[in-house]
């Protein structure tokens, strides 16, 4: 310190007055605000965001090229599996993107920091989302591109419907996510592998890289139960030609819906529990 | 009649057969500095946490500037802050965006304007661009203390607001919070081992042990009910079980004997 005990400065300055907003946005802006500070500081988080999709695109894309000349299937639709794969990124990233900027208040612990100001959960919980947005349209973009410039692929040859997937799969996305963040303000950070592990609980009957009905009947009905078997099956719809199905798309938004909601009260139960035993202030690194 | 800046009635708080805070009350008005003493564990933190609103109470009532503090923190948020040992700020953010982005959390506009109006008053200019987890631990406590002063707050909560701190610049951080007390009317809670400090900023001293509050008063009135001469005396006395001395005997309205410690003392009490 550069002055001496007893004084501060204070009494030399004019000081403003402070001219307050009680905007929701303003907050929830300010905590997006934190989490771009941080990927901009850093571009190894931002690479890394764009690493997997990109990679998984060439490993897709090469896999193609071999079975366009060995599966009638596969040569029906050339960009089925380039497509399945970009799309499952969608989900994986936006389920990742939610979960790893609310694990990044833990590590900081900076959550009682939030907690304790008039950040409403809801506006957090916003922000998290738009968040997950941010990083899936950072890791996505240049994978697309990727699969265009190499395989000739395009993934906006789905056209508009490529909208109503992309909304369907970030919303899953976020339910599993909330799901996650939930059990880790139960457990506590031990659960923190469960963000990149959970999603995969469901790929097998997601209907990713196949059709629903190559399943076992009793997993059809499963695969049915979950909002993103409708949505790989739509995708599928438009590559065969068969156009978009809104049947599908209604399925899985009203799956959506149904999921979302109940995981937004998951979430705030856990949340809730955690102000009860006082564990908002204890977690962290 | 004065209305209270906090105002606390049989404030309990248990987890599962632990009773960390048992049946406390008390009341802070605008403009006044009250501490909450006690050993680890005797329940200051949970006290502190239950009025922040991020540890709901068992029991009891808490009223900050007039609101619920169970039912409508949010209607008081903006106007008081807090700093604990048990948080930090985001380690990978410089000092000016750890700055920025509270005051926009509070919602200040002229965000930037307050910014550089803390930096200057606590010597935090030449910090701005570093990264805060690479200060050291004055120049976090600085930071910490300009973070709960972003808002300008009617109240403020401080835990162990200069523990770890070397004597030079705790002795600065508490007049600058006693300055910027004398300007602003502020109400401050805190929670403190240090008794120095206690004796120094505090009007009144609210004595904690196993969750009870056991005496309290003006550390004048403490020191001539214990015959100390100074707090430190007066909180081995109260953590030892010795009881008050003769001079007060008769004429303390809140006179009751210190508690013996509970049978199932081996328990951590109060800690969060």
């Amino acid at each position: 310190m550069s002055n001496s005990s007893n004084q501060t400065s204070q009494t030399t300055t004019t000081i403003p007055r402070i001219r307050h907003t009680p905007s929701a946005l303003i907050r929830i802006q300010s905590v997006m605000m934190r989490h771009l500070y941080l990927m901009r500081a850093s571009w190894p988080r931002i690479f890394e965001l764009m690493y997997w999709p990109s990679i998984q695109i060439v490993l897709w894309g090469f896999i193609t090229q071999f079975l366009l000349t060995n599966s009638s299937y596969i040569a029906q639709a050339a960009g089925v599996l380039v497509s399945a794969v970009l799309l499952w990124d969608i989900l994986f990233r936006a389920q990742l993107g939610f979960s790893l900027s609310f694990l990044e208040e833990l590590w900081s612990r900076n959550i009682g920091n939030l907690a304790v100001s008039p950040l409403r959960p809801y506006e957090f919980l916003t922000a998290l989302m738009v968040m997950s947005m941010i990083r899936t349209l950072i890791g996505i973009l240049p994978a697309t591109f990727l699969a265009i410039l190499f395989y000739e692929v395009s993934l906006y040859d789905l056209g508009l419907p490529l909208i109503l997937f992309f909304s369907n799969l970030m919303m899953m996305g976020w339910t599993i996510g909330l799901l996650v963040c939930a059990l880790i303000l139960r457990v506590g950070l031990g659960a923190e592998s469960m963000a990149w592990l959970t999603i995969f609980l469901i790929a097998p009957i997601s209907a990713v890289y196949y059709p629903v009905d190559i399943l076992p009947e009793w997993l059809q009905a499963l695969a049915w139960g979950l909002p993103t078997a409708p949505v790989f099956e739509g995708m599928r719809a438009i590559l065969f030609d068969q156009g978009f199905q809104l049947d599908l798309f209604i399925h899985s938004l009203l799956l959506n819906v149904l999921y979302f909601s109940i995981a937004i009260g998951v979430f705030l139960w856990a949340y809730h529990v955690a102000r009860k035993r006082g564990l908002l202030l204890q977690m962290g690194e | 009649m004065t209305q209270h800046a906090i105002h606390v009635e049989n404030l309990s708080k248990s987890y599962d057969d632990v009773l960390a805070v048992k049946s406390i009350s008390f009341a802070v008005k605008p403009g006044e500095t009250v501490a909450l003493l006690g050993g680890n564990g005797a329940g200051k933190t949970t006290t502190i946490s239950m009025l922040l609103g991020i540890l709901l109470p068992s029991s009891g009532m808490i009223k900050v500037l007039s609101e619920d503090m169970v039912k409508d923190r949010f209607k008081v948020m903006h106007r008081l802050n807090f700093s604990s040992p048990y948080v930090d700020l985001p380690r990978r953010l410089t000092v000016r965006q750890n700055l920025m982005f509270f005051s926009k959390l509070y919602g200040i506009i002229n965000a930037k304007e307050r910014l550089m109006h803390l930096a200057k008053e606590l010597d935090l200019l030449e910090l701005l661009n570093r990264p805060t987890g690479s200060l050291s631990a004055g120049q976090k406590t600085r930071v910490s203390v300009a973070k709960a002063l972003i808002n300008e707050p009617e109240i403020l909560l401080l835990d162990e607001p200069t523990a770890s701190l070397d004597p030079d610049t705790a002795d600065w951080v508490r007049s600058y919070i006693k300055e910027y007390q004398k300007r602003t009317s502020a109400a401050i809670l805190l929670a403190s081992h240090n008794m120095t400090e206690v004796e120094r900023i505090c009007d009144n001293v609210l004595m904690m042990k196993y969750g009870t509050i056991v005496d309290q008063g003006t550390p004048a009135d403490l020191l001539h009910r214990y015959s100390r001469t100074n707090l430190e005396e007066v909180f081995l006395d109260i953590a030892r079980d010795r009881k008050k001395s003769a001079n007060q005997a008769g004429d303390d309205a809140s006179s009751k004997d210190i508690p013996r410690k509970p049978p199932h003392d081996d328990l951590e009490y109060g800690d969060i």
